[in-house]
């Protein structure tokens, strides 16, 4: 249960500083800008827990310092699940929402915001402030939760939040096939990921077991149930953002820039992994030779955190700037004008 | 405002749109005053772009003039978004109404925001696909409209509002100037701009390019109509269908009221003795289709459902969807005006609500009809009555108030599809805090610092320091 004390106490804590860092689990920690660094960043971290959960609503809400691992279990118990699937569960809901990374099913469940009703946060001022509201559907007032969203921490500090789950789904099996990605996005019926590494497919296929066998047939090429593909891994990691359609022109440009590399087919999300920082430069070039762009999520301090300029640079810091005058959230983090 | 200073905004509006582009007659401002929501107010003004630079030009003139502006669309909106209030000019969006692009392989189109919500369904569909926000009012209103009020309608249970499927859009700001928010590629650095702007119900500026997502259309849909001799049994199968692991793609409830006056109007094949009936649509793969008709089917059974009947063809499928859709016509033959309310309750506390509304529309003497999206629990208790009637109005308001205080107390919110706009404003204290008001204020300003942008919608009065506001004609506040 999230006391109300542990919300005051991060309101005073907040009120104090004169640079504030939300801090859950580290697991995103290096997810685009640098986080502040210095003597007077004070770290705040939120509160965990439960605080309601009704299975027959398909809603929980949670402290922000739940791990993604604890709430799977809550829900879990009742035969569901809240899609955020972040690539270590170790990670916080705050985490995950501040950083708004969308995770390995976006082709059928849609993005990570899409899962937010509603978001307590703790402005610059020391102030708690609800955002949304906590039915499955809800258009009263300006959209705030969208707005924390990928935030980064420079709102405020994310404390409690409401989330939409969904029944587990019966059957839930990876399979790979040497099948034509982007054959198989055309050919299936919402699958729920069809990863691509340049050489295998690997699809994600979710409902009843009849359907799941009636889809896997479909495929152009025989595919074998598999385990989940390793995402790629190693010290220097960064994800690319690219209209879906052009993956398979960028792949050969990765391939050249020697990354590993796993890309989600029909999200446009690919996933990259080096050993060498100079590679991830090379990737990031490449996305950005087709009109994409690349945020950094490990390693690679060498690197700028976007390495493009914020869009509508003008407006997004009115924004930041209504919410944190004095520029003490999270300085850094979001992309430079 | 004089009569001089309006002669000189119309005539710079027309020198940007042509004469044909901006119009001050009284037919027009008598148009223009309302959308299909009760508060009246009057316009200076009202355009007619033809093109995105036509919309910023508008706006600029607005802007060298200090005049508010008010974006509409169809003017299909219930809570008064598209009224005008500060004499503004008012900007008509449905001249804009092509579908720009379809991109088949990554199942997206641009459209302008005038195409209506249902001719991009039209458009595309021999591609196989569907535009998903299905609103009633879907074959008048458009896609502009529905940006600005995040709408949903009855297959956003499963398939998600307006904002879920908004990809980017080209936005013209009250200063005049271009913004592009979100875009093609899955996720765009910084701030969700996008998704600020969607629901924002015109006070952020104009969308003059939309890029929607395009679903693909379900290989299997079954439509089932359960009836019940008691509306707490459809209520709790509701309940009972979503605790049984099932979201329908679908899920809509009326009651005995509007299924016997719809049945009496189209002939949908509703029993007219039934208490309720539930309307639950299922899609997708044939295996978990079968699996959810014979789920519901066994749930409705359980909470005595008094028949359980799946369609049989596309024609039956059709027809009984025809009967749901057609609720608003069908009640113009039982009394002259209506009112209709937006609320959203928590699933589990549909029953206990329903019960209070009833109570709530008996103790006022008013007739009350219930059709609405019990998925996921948005009410939309219908009052009908004759407003030649002395003292009914104060009745309607009364009950209105009363309803929405229980949804209120139920854990709920203001609105569930129609948006705050005039309508609810002086409601927001009901559900947020003068902390939370003042976050959605910035935001709301960060985008419009000079709060041209459709002024006193969503945010009530006193949301900022030292605020003087005039309350328009005929608003219900």
């Amino acid at each position: 249960m999230v006391a109300v004390t542990a919300i005051n106490d991060v309101c005073e804590q907040v009120a104090a500083a004169t640079t504030i860092a939300p801090v859950g689990a580290r697991t995103h920690w290096e997810v685009g800008g640098p986080p502040p660094s210095g003597a007077d960043v004070v770290h705040v971290t939120a509160p965990d827990g439960v605080v309601t959960y009704d299975p027959a609503d398909l809603t929980v809400t949670v402290g922000a310092g739940t791990t993604c691992a604890e709430l799977a279990d809550i829900l879990g118990a009742a035969g569901q699940e809240c899609a955020l699937d972040p690539r270590d569960p170790a990670a916080t809901i705050g985490g995950v929402l501040a950083t708004g990374l969308s995770g390995h099913r976006r082709l059928r469940l849609g993005p990570l915001r899409d899962r937010v009703l509603e978001v307590r946060f703790v402005s610059a001022d020391g102030r708690v402030v609800k955002a949304g509201g906590p039915t499955v559907k809800n258009v009263s007032g300006f959209d705030l939760p969208r707005l924390l969203g990928g935030s980064l921490g420079t709102i405020g500090v994310i404390v409690q939040v409401t989330l939409r789950c969904q029944p587990r789904p019966i059957t839930s099996e990876w399979f790979t096939t040497d099948a034509d990605p982007f054959a198989a996005r055309r050919s299936l019926y919402r699958p729920s990921c069809i990863a691509w590494d340049g050489s295998a497919t690997h699809v994600l296929l979710e409902g009843v077991a009849a359907d799941v066998d009636a889809e896997r047939a479909r495929l152009d090429a025989p595919a074998a149930r598999s385990a989940r593909p390793e995402w790629p891994g190693g010290p220097h990691r960064a994800r690319i953002s690219v209209r879906p359609s052009t993956l398979r022109a960028l792949a050969p440009d990765l391939d050249a820039a020697r990354v590993r590399w796993l890309a989600e087919v029909g999200v446009g999300t690919v996933h990259i992994a080096a050993d060498d920082e100079r590679a991830l430069a090379q990737a990031r070039a490449a996305a950005t030779g087709v009109g994409g762009w690349m945020l950094r999520e490990a390693g690679a301090p060498g690197l700028d955190g976007f390495g493009i300029a914020a869009p509508n640079a003008l407006l997004a810091e009115r924004v930041r700037a209504a919410f944190d005058p004095t520029g003490k959230c999270s300085p850094g983090r979001l992309p430079r004008p | 405002m004089t009569i001089d200073d309006t002669r000189a905004l119309l005539t710079d509006l027309q020198s940007v749109l042509g004469p044909d582009g901006a119009r001050a007659e009284p037919l027009e401002l008598a148009l223009y005053a309302r959308d299909a929501g009760v508060a009246r107010g009057r316009a200076a003004v009202v355009c007619f772009p033809r093109s995105g630079d036509d919309v910023a030009n508008a706006v600029r003139v607005a802007a060298r003039h200090d005049r508010p502006f008010v974006t509409r669309g169809s003017g299909t909106g219930l809570a008064g978004g598209a009224t005008p209030v500060d004499e503004p000019v008012v900007i008509v969006t449905t001249r804009l109404n092509r579908v720009l692009e379809v991109d088949p392989d990554e199942r997206l189109a641009w459209v302008e925001p005038g195409v209506l919500n249902l001719d991009l369904s039209r458009e595309v569909a021999h591609l196989g696909l569907h535009y998903a926000p299905d609103p009633s009012s879907q074959a008048a209103c458009t896609i502009g409209g529905n940006v600005a009020t995040n709408a949903g309608g009855p297959h956003c249970l499963a398939s998600g509002v307006t904002a879920t499927h908004v990809l980017a859009l080209d936005v013209v700001l009250a200063d005049g100037s271009i913004a592009h928010l979100g875009g093609l590629e899955p996720d765009q650095p910084g701030f969700d701009l996008r998704g600020c702007f969607v629901g924002s119900e015109g006070t952020m500026g104009i969308a003059t390019r939309i890029a929607v997502r395009l679903t693909p259309d379900p290989p299997v849909v079954r439509t089932l109509l359960l009836d019940f001799t008691s509306i707490e049994d459809a209520a709790a199968t509701v309940s009972g269908i979503i605790a049984a692991g099932i979201v329908p793609a679908a899920l809509e409830m009326m009651d005995a009221e509007i299924t016997r006056a719809v049945e009496d109007y189209v002939g949908a094949g509703y029993p007219r003795d039934a208490a309720a009936v539930l309307l639950v649509e299922v899609d997708g793969l044939a295996g978990g289709v079968a699996h959810q008709v014979d789920a519901i089917s066994r749930v409705g059974r359980e909470h005595g459902a008094r028949t359980v009947r799946v369609a049989a063809d596309e024609a039956e499928r059709a027809l009984l969807w025809k009967g749901r859709k057609s609720a608003f016509g069908a009640i113009a033959r039982i009394a002259p005006d209506y009112y209709l309310h937006d609320a959203v309750v928590p699933r589990t506390k549909l029953v206990d609500v329903l019960r209070q509304v009833y109570a709530i529309a008996a103790e006022q003497r008013l007739t009350m009809m219930n059709v609405f999206h019990a998925g996921d629990g948005n009410l939309h208790p219908l009052i009908v009555f004759d407003a030649r009637e002395p003292g009914v109005w104060e009745r309607v308001h009364r009950a209105g108030d009363e309803i929405l205080a229980a949804c209120v107390a139920a854990g709920g919110v203001l609105s569930g599809e129609h948006g705050i706009g005039l309508e609810k404003r002086e409601a927001m204290p009901l559900i947020f805090s003068a902390d939370d008001l003042d976050a959605q204020a910035r935001l709301r300003d960060a985008f419009d610092p000079s709060g041209r942008a459709n002024p006193q919608k969503i945010l009530p009065r006193g949301s900022r320091c030292g605020e003087l506001q005039r309350v328009p004609d005929g608003a219900w506040i």
